[in-house]
This record gives structure tokens, C-alpha cells and sequence, in this order.
């Protein structure tokens, strides 16, 4: 029987008894823009509040292999299966992309859930469909939720918007923790990673960050009751991702105890509500102006000003 | 959300690791707008099962160049079934001609042979994807 | 008329090239005109940088080894190849192992299934390799033997036949592949992660060097590189920065440069721009001559050399009218010779569909024998040295290779070796041959280049005619092989031996190879062996870039 004659409700109850194939189908519909409403209206209820994990840092950082790494533990030591989303770019050009991190986690695809997902065009390292995706993953069980961003080496802050726990991963060497500061890393980050701490330059990165937490600090852009732990791992060395997990189960217990996961989750909220808005008046505008060209035309003669032309057509957009 | 994509698991099955073809093949495939999920090497079976099912593959394709497509591609058909996966199977390598009528038959869904271009390559996979989806129904609507 | 050459240089060469010995074939053309030994310029053939040629006399003393490589099937079917081609004239084995082996498996592994003996021949046990070599004296031969992950092991097998049939062990020749570097860069046959290779390849240099002196513990090869997709400047820069490598390894364990560098040697591709390849060849030996002397000190002109093995380009191979494959083999065969090449692997025409039927592996042993026996062009040394065109092409193939080491050396803060660990990890070497490729098939595509018979010229072709099957048979027969080999070993032998072998790979200062050849000695399996050692020094899982 295919899948794709299944209806959201079908796979929903196929997915829940533990069909990996429904389970894969659903975050397909939550990832295309026909069907993902109805994914997410048949899911938002269903939470069972995942711990959702962040994981970015700079290109070259060793990222996939210290999630591979993190996920293993995970399964062993996790009551819930993990999940992982693998977002990696798409091409501008052709709209595909090539999907390569799965091949550091397929030793434990058995228990853990891992799904590769194209950026399809959104910038700032996550893909639209995170938000949907994660919810589907919830809905069933899965707990926690890693978001493995792409790695681009820019902002990407929508990870903060995204995750309970944001772990930062930055490699010895070559100014990497300055480059981190610079993109913006160093706010969002709740959990530092220096990888590869076997190399040379590896006490130099730690105390680099150490500096500039203390900076953050002083000029009280820092949490003042939680200060972000920097982890030394070595990714030859298996057992330093004990490490990142009880930090990321400390945080956990952090944003529990100090009422800061509500404000998160409320955060979180408060993007999606804002991006589907968003979403909807790109959509309209786009509709109003393709509709009512009079407006317009009167513009483009200098008859009225654009803020003039903006005004007229304002109301329209928002009942559009 | 977006507009649907093809979605491609591509692996090397087996001990092979010739991966020139594979590498170019992806490229290919992305250049066309699909997502390829790439595997890499030394796969088995069931790992490819395991990835096609949580990345709702809507085609495998397997690369062979030492000459075992006669006896893997029908064990990837048989583990296929097993997982009662309707997913078209692709193989390319060095597939001799003489065999392609056997691999077809035994419900291989497409070949690329030495020197396809890269349009047969993209049409292969299109009409091993468009295949199955006419065989079953599309997608359901929304609510 | 040009003026005959004179000068303190010439005087040298003429005294090295009068001092060897001479083919006894007259060197003339083939209307009896005789030529000389050498044109053109100094430094001369057998002259550091060695641009014109490792040797004063170059062919006119010996002729390139015919080396042709063979393998497939049940060790006692390769073995009756070999004699075949020893008796049709090779003058050197090449042994193709079958894909488990390469990859240190049984033929009882299940990842083995449909894969024993297809592409070369299956080696579980010393048993396998005393069927592989029986009746040939391993004295009288050079046998090269294509294998890397696992060759400390199969290297440890060939002294044991040795051993076995009364050859000192002094006495062996040979060239065993045995280039990790490369399998992370390119033909992916790795076992091991990088550095526990690295030792395993210094263990084995230490123990040639030691005792096998005539044997070449390592052929540092671009073939595969280019194979993947390289360019070939990549092919000669990814290549001498692994010699660079092996090196720097080897000096850090305290070896003499002049020793161990007379026995590294090479293996390059020969593809089908014929300029850009005798260019590549003509760089590989001045580079490698330069970096050995002025910055890994070698003062021994002889751990300068370059000397290579070439094979034609498998990849350039077409399934489409597979005939007119003999042409491009013939013309990248002349490249090889006219680029001093030691020794040459000609390709057969169907090679690109499946492994050579017999007739096909004869005709390309006839091409070479055309090349070397009818054209003339082994009569004087690098014959094109001097042509404004050559003598570009060959410093722009160092330029680009500079640049690569540079990058390298940039990379390893300093060292070349960390620099080829660093690329490997952070896939510099992967995604540079993946680019080339890309690019090469794009251009092909877009018929800006044209691939007779594949995107231009394509009418005539008749299929691909008869290819060599391998009989399934191959795998039953080897299974039982080894359920026989494994009842009839003393498993106490086996059990202690590889114990022995794992607490050796966990102290470093041990050189593997003595605790190797105890195990295959004792007839433990080439997949036990290799997981004796997995046990200290885990695997590798390439990152995925395409």
C-alpha cells in the first residue's frame, strides 16, 4: 500500500505505532507549501514538549561529526528516541541541493530519526519547514529534537528562534572564536563547543571565548544566573560528548527552573506567528499590486508620491 | 514549506569504492532541482532501506562498477519489498548493455550506462519517479 | 646543422652513458640513418634535476618493464595468467586483488556477496598467495602488487611464499602499492583513520629497508587520483605531496634519506592530451628531485630519482565502439615512453565494461611492444626535450603544482604531512577532484569537448561483443577454500599470534611487521588480521563531499 495515498490523519496513526516510512512521509508534507498547513494543524496539539537542540558554527568546525557523535550517545542514553534534522543549502541556481550529513549518523539511524533538509531558498541557515518538521517529530515522541544548521559561517541567529539550546561550535585555530563574536554566535550561544581540542591552538580559542563572555558580562548582555559552559571535545576521543549532552541536560534544567524555557518558547511563538504573517502579507502585496496597477501607474507618472501610493493601497493589502 | 522536490537517496552499495560517477551523478541531479541525499560508500541494504524511509525517497539510485550489479540490484529489489517500499530503484556504473534488458526485468526501474549524458541522466530518474507516482495516487490535499 | 654538443656536462653524460650496457639492436631510423643518443641541452638524461630522464642511456639500455596487470577469479586462474604473460613476453607480474581483499575482507564477509574474485583475485590466506605464485620462482621475477589497506598483510604473505620456497627473502623484487594517502583522496580503499595507516606504511619502509632491499615498500600514486577526476596537474601536485608525506613520516622515525628515498617510486596516468602529459611526466621528475635534495637534504642522486610506473587511462576508455579504445591507449602509451616512463601498463580496449578477455589483454601488450619495438622512440632520450612547446608545458605543470604545495604546507603550518592530514579531514583533496570532474563531464556535455564515439562520431557501434564473465563459481570454491584453510590450522597458532599482533599495534615504538608475518604464518585470515589491528586503531568514515 503506498504512503502517498495516505492522508495526514492515516500517516499520523501509521507514524505513531512506529512506521519510520509514515513518519518520513509526514515531514514531507510539512516541507511542502500545499500540505504543510494541514501537517501543522494536525500536529500543534500534539506536543509533548521535545527538548529542541540548535547545533551551528562555522564551516569546517567538524559540526556533523560531533552531532553524529552527540546523537550515538544519545540513543544509548536517552528514555526517548532522538531526532535530527540535517539542514544543508540549497543551490540558488537550480533550487536542488545535495544532502551529505546523514552519512555521520547512519551507525544509529535504527533508533534515532534523521532527516536531511534543503534550505529551499530561506537564508539565515534554517529552512522554512524547521518549525513544522520539529512538530511532526514531537508529535511522536521524539525527544530531544536536533536542528543541525547549515554552516555558513553567517548570522544565524534564526537558530535561537528555532531551539531551547543553542550549542555553538567553533574549531582551533584561524580566529574562530573572534569569527563566531563577529556573526553574531556569541549571544545566541548557550553551550560552546571548541572541537578538534586536540590541536594546536585549542587553549588559545577557550580563552579567546572566555574573554569575550567576560566582555558580554560587563556590558550586561549576559544572563547573569547562567553562564554558557565551553566544552573541549575531541573528536577522537568519544567519550567528550557525555560532556555536551549533560550540558545541554544542565541548560535543560536551567530554562525549567528560571522560567527563561517559557520565555524561549513564547519567543519561538512569537517568530512563527511572525513569519507566517509575514508570509501572508508578501503574498498579498504581491497580489495587490499585480491587481490594482492604477495606483501604480499614477506613481511611476509622479502624480503621487510612492509613501502616498503606499497609503491608498495599505487597506487593500490587509484585506487582500 | 515550498514547492515539492524530488527527493533522490544515492549510495554505493557494497565494498566498491569507485565514486567519480556517483559524485557527478548528484551534481547532475541537483543541477536539475532535485535534493540528493547522498550516502557515500560501503553501504548495505539495510542502511539504504533506513535512509530512504525517513528521507521519503521518491527514488534510490545505486552506483556499481565491479560487477555485481547481477547480484545486488536484486538484492536492493528484494530488501525493497520486504519493506513493502514502493521506491524506484536506478542503478549506473559500468553496466554492460547485454545486462540491462536482465536488470530491467527484474524490476530495476532505470539504467544510466557509461557516457549518458547528463539530460538521460535527469530524464532516467524523472521517469523512474513519474512511473510510480502515476501507479499510486498524488499526494493528499490539504484538510 | 647544429654544432655537436660539448661542455664539462655533456663529458659527464657521455661518460654515464658509456659506462652501461646497450640493447644489441642497431639505433637507427628504419632507413638506416643513425642517431645519436641525446640532443639538445644540458643538464642531460640521468643529470639532477633529471627533467630529461632518470638514466644516461634511457632506453637504449633497457626498455620500460611491460608490466600488465592481472588478476581475477580463483588465485589458481591468475596464477595460469601470469604464466601466460610470462611466457608472451612480460617481464613483470601485476597482481589485481578482488574488491574484498583490497578492503581487508574475506570472501566470507557478507559484505563480500557478488564481489569475490570479480575484479581481481581473492586472497584470504597465505594459502591463497602460495596457489597465486606456485611454480613461478619469486626469485626470477618483479611482482607488483596493487593493494593498500591491507597490504602490510599481503606483503607479510608474499615473504612467507618466499620464505616457503627457499628465496632469500634479499632477493625479492617488487613494488607493493601500499600509498594510504591516496585511498583518502581518492580510491577510497582505506581501512584504518590516517595516522594509524601512516605508521603501518613507516613500519613497512623500516622493514624493506631492513631486509628487502631490492623491494619497493611504497608507490606513491596519482593514477587513481586522476582516475577520480583530477586534472593533471592535481595528479602530479596530490601525488609528489604524498611522496613529500611519506618523507617527512620516515624522517620522523629517525630513517636515512638516502636509503629509504632510492626505493620510493611512482605511478602516474597517462591520459590523452599528449603534451600536458609528457609535461606532467618531464615536472614529476624535476620536482621530486628538487624537494628531496634541497629541503628533505638527500644527498644520493638515487633517492632523487623519480622513477614511475604509467598506465594508460582507464577512465578515457569508451563502452561505445570499445574497438577505437586501442588508438587511445597506443597514443597514451607513446606519451609514457616519450615521457621516461620505468615501466607501462597498456589497457584493453573493453575495459570499460568489464575486465579484459585474453585477446583484448594481448593487444594491448602488442601496443607497447609496437610503441617500444617499431616507432624508434626508444633510440634517444626524451626525444621532445628542448621543444619551446615541451619545455613550457612542463614548467607550467610545476607552477601548478607549486601552488598546490604551497597550499599544502600552508595547511600543515610548515609540514607537508599535517598539511595532506588536514586536507584529508577537511576534504580539500575529495572536493578538488570532484570539481575537476564535474567540470570535465559539463564540458562534455555541452560538446565543448569531444569524446569520439560518445558525444561526436558516434555512428559504427556495433555493442560491446564478448566481455569476460566471471563465474559465480569463483566464490563457492573460495568459501570452501577457506572453511578447509581454517579446519586445518592450529587455532591456538592463530588465536596467539593475533593477540600478539594487537598488543603491538598499541605501543607505537613495535614495528607491526614481524607480529603480521607470524599471523599469516599461522594462516589467520586477511580480514582477521586486519581486525586484530581495528581493534587498536578503529575505522575510517570519510566525510560525505560531492
Amino acid at each position: 500500500m503506498s504512503l502517498r495515498k495516505l492522508s495526514v490523519e492515516q500517516l499520523l496513526e501509521r507514524a505513531s505505532t512506529g512506521h519510520r516510512g509514515a513518519l518520513g512521509r509526514l515531514l514531507t508534507l510539512a516541507e511542502n507549501s500545499a500540505t504543510s498547513e494541514a501537517v501543522t494543524e494536525a500536529t500543534f496539539g500534539l506536543s509533548k514538549a521535545a527538548h529542541i537542540v540548535g547545533i551551528t558554527g562555522s564551516p569546517g568546525a567538524g559540526k556533523s561529526t560531533m552531532v553524529g557523535q552527540l546523537v550515538a550517545h544519545l540513543t544509548k542514553d536517552s528514555q526517548t528516541p532522538p531526532a535530527v534534522l540535517a539542514i544543508d543549502p540549497s543551490s540558488p541556481l537550480s533550487g536542488g541541493a545535495i544532502l551529505g550529513d546523514r552519512v555521520r549518523m547512519m551507525d544509529v539511524d535504527d533508533v534515532a530519526f534523521i532527516r536531511s533538509v534543503a534550505t529551499r531558498g530561506h537564508a539565515g541557515g534554517l529552512a522554512m519547514s524547521v518549525p513544522g518538521c520539529v512538530r511532526v517529530f514531537d508529535a511522536m515522541a521524539y525527544d530531544p529534537v536536533i536542528i543541525e544548521t547549515v554552516g555558513v559561517g553567517q548570522v544565524e541567529v534564526d537558530i535561537t528562534a528555532a531551539a531551547d539550546t543553542t550549542v555553538v561550535v567553533v574549531s582551533p585555530g584561524m580566529g574562530d572564536a573572534v569569527q563566531a563574536n563577529k556573526a553574531g554566535l556569541l549571544e545566541v550561544a548557550d553551550i560552546f563547543v571548541v572541537n578538534k581540542a586536540d590541536r594546536p591552538g585549542a587553549s588559545d580559542t577557550r580563552r579567546d571565548l572566555d574573554l569575550m563572555l567576560d566582555l558580554s558580562h560587563m556590558t550586561g548582555q549576559e544572563d547573569t544566573e547562567y553562564r554558557p559552559p565551553i566544552i573541549m571535545c575531541n573528536s577522537l576521543v568519544g567519550d567528550t560528548v557525555g560532556e555536551i549532552a549533560d550540558a545541554i541536560d544542565t541548560h535543560k534544567q536551567y530554562l525549567q527552573s528560571s522560567g527563561k524555557g517559557v520565555e524561549r518558547r513564547a519567543g519561538r511563538a512569537r517568530f512563527e506567528v511572525a513569519n507566517r504573517l509575514r508570509q501572508q502579507f508578501e503574498a498579498n502585496l504581491e497580489g495587490v499590486l499585480d491587481s490594482d496597477t492604477r495606483v501604480l501607474t499614477q506613481a511611476a507618472a509622479g502624480q503621487i508620491s510612492p509613501l502616498a501610493a503606499a497609503n491608498a493601497l495599505a487597506e487593500q493589502v490587509l484585506r487582500f | 514549506m515550498s514547492e515539492s522536490r524530488i527527493r533522490v537517496v544515492l549510495a554505493k552499495l557494497g565494498l566498491d569504492g569507485h565514486d567519480r560517477g556517483i559524485k557527478v551523478v548528484a551534481r547532475i541531479l541537483r543541477d536539475a532541482g532535485m535534493e540528493v541525499i547522498y550516502l557515500g560508500l560501503r553501504q548495505t541494504t539495510d542502511s539504504i532501506i533506513a535512509a530512504a524511509e525517513q528521507e521519503d525517497a521518491d527514488a534510490i539510485g545505486l552506483s556499481m562498477h565491479n560487477a555485481g550489479h547481477l547480484t545486488l540490484a536484486p538484492s536492493m529489489l528484494h530488501a525493497l519489498k520486504d519493506a513493502e517500499m514502493d521506491v524506484p530503484l536506478v542503478i549506473g556504473g559500468i553496466i554492460p548493455t547485454q545486462d540491462v534488458d536482465e536488470l530491467l526485468s527484474a524490476g530495476v526501474s532505470g539504467v544510466i550506462g557509461p557516457g549518458a549524458s547528463a539530460e538521460e541522466v535527469v530524464d532516467i530518474v524523472r521517469t523512474a519517479v513519474a512511473a510510480v507516482a502515476r501507479s499510486s495516487e498524488s499526494g493528499p490535499e490539504a484538510g | 646543422m647544429s654544432t655537436s654538443p660539448s661542455g664539462p656536462e655533456y663529458d659527464a653524460w657521455k661518460e654515464a652513458y658509456d659506462a652501461t650496457k646497450k640493447r644489441d639492436v642497431p639505433f637507427e631510423t628504419m632507413s638506416g640513418v643513425p642517431v645519436d643518443a641525446v640532443y639538445g641541452d644540458a643538464p642531460y638524461p640521468g643529470q639532477y634535476p633529471f627533467t630529461r630522464g632518470v638514466h644516461a642511456s634511457m632506453y637504449r639500455s633497457r626498455l620500460w618493464t611491460m608490466r600488465m596487470f592481472a588478476g581475477f577469479g580463483t588465485a589458481e586462474d591468475t596464477n595460469a595468467r601470469f604464466k601466460e604473460l610470462l611466457r608472451s613476453g612480460s617481464t613483470g607480474l601485476s597482481t589485481a586483488f578482488d574488491m574484498p581483499t583490497l578492503m581487508g575482507r574475506d570472501s566470507s564477509s557478507p559484505w563480500a556477496l557478488g564481489e569475490v574474485g570479480r575484479a581481481g583475485v581473492a586472497v584470504d590466506t597465505l594459502a591463497d598467495m602460495e596457489d597465486l605464485f606456485a611454480d613461478i620462482n619469486l626469485g626470477d621475477v618483479s611482482t607488483s602488487m596493487t593493494i593498500n589497506g591491507p597490504a602490510a598483510t599481503v606483503l607479510a604473505m608474499y615473504v612467507a611464499v618466499a620464505e616457503k620456497t627457499g628465496v632469500e627473502v634479499n632477493q625479492l623484487r617488487g613494488t607493493i602499492q601500499n600509498d594510504i594517502l591516496k585511498e583518502y583522496q581518492a580510491q577510497k580503499e582505506y581501512i584504518y583513520p590516517p595516522r594509524p595507516s601512516m605508521r603501518i606504511v613507516t613500519d613497512m619502509v623500516k622493514y624493506t629497508t631492513a631486509k628487502m632491499p631490492m623491494f619497493n615498500p611504497v608507490s606513491i600514486s596519482g593514477y587513481h587520483i586522476r582516475e577520480a577526476g583530477s586534472t593533471a596537474a592535481q595528479e602530479l601536485a596530490f601525488t609528489l605531496a604524498n611522496g613529500f608525506a611519506y618523507v617527512e613520516a620516515a624522517l620522523a622515525e629517525g630513517q636515512d634519506v638516502n636509503e629509504f628515498g632510492k626505493r620510493l617510486s611512482f605511478f602516474f596516468n597517462s591520459h590523452s592530451d599528449f603534451f600536458e602529459e609528457i609535461g606532467k611526466f618531464r615536472a614529476a621528475r624535476r620536482i621530486w628531485a628538487r624537494w628531496m635534495k634541497e629541503r628533505y637534504g638527500a644527498t644520493d642522486e638515487r633517492a632523487m630519482l623519480c622513477r614511475f610506473h604509467t598506465q594508460t587511462a582507464g577512465v578515457s576508455l569508451t563502452a561505445q565502439q570499445p574497438e577505437i579504445n586501442i588508438a587511445r591507449v597506443a597514443i597514451q602509451a607513446l606519451a609514457g615512453a616519450l615521457g621516461g616512463t620505468q615501466s607501462l601498463h597498456t589497457d584493453s580496449y573493453d575495459e570499460a565494461l568489464a575486465l579484459p578477455t585474453e585477446k583484448a589483454a594481448r593487444i594491448a601488450l602488442r601496443t607497447q611492444q609496437i610503441v617500444a619495438h617499431e616507432t624508434g622512440v626508444t633510440h634517444v632520450a626524451d626525444p621532445l626535450g628542448g621543444s619551446p612547446y615541451v619545455e613550457w608545458m612542463t614548467d607550467e605543470m610545476e607552477r601548478q603544482a607549486e601552488e598546490i604545495f604551497a597550499h599544502l604546507d600552508d595547511l600543515g603550518n610548515g609540514s607537508i604531512l599535517e598539511g595532506c592530514y588536514v586536507g584529508i579531514e577537511n576534504g580539500y583533496f575529495v572536493g578538488e577532484i570532484a570539481d575537476s570532474a564535474y567540470r570535465f563531464e559539463r564540458e562534455v556535455n555541452a560538446g565543448r569537448r569531444i569524446v569520439v564515439g560518445v558525444n561526436d562520431f558516434t555512428e559504427g557501434d556495433e555493442g560491446e561483443g564478448e566481455l569476460l564473465r566471471i563465474d559465480a563459481a569463483v566464490e563457492d570454491y573460495q568459501l570452501k577454500r577457506l572453511e578447509s584453510i581454517k579446519q586445518e590450522r592450529d587455532s591456538d597458532a592463530v588465536a596467539a599470534s593475533l593477540t600478539q599482533l594487537t598488543a603491538d599495534a598499541a605501543d607505537p615504538t613495535i614495528n607491526l611487521m614481524p607480529a603480521i608475518l607470524e599471523a599469516t604464518k599461522a594462516y589467520a585470515t586477511l580480514e582477521e588480521i586486519a581486525a586484530a589491528m581495528e581493534k587498536e586503531f578503529g575505522t575510517y568514515v570519510e566525510k560525505a563531499i560531492v
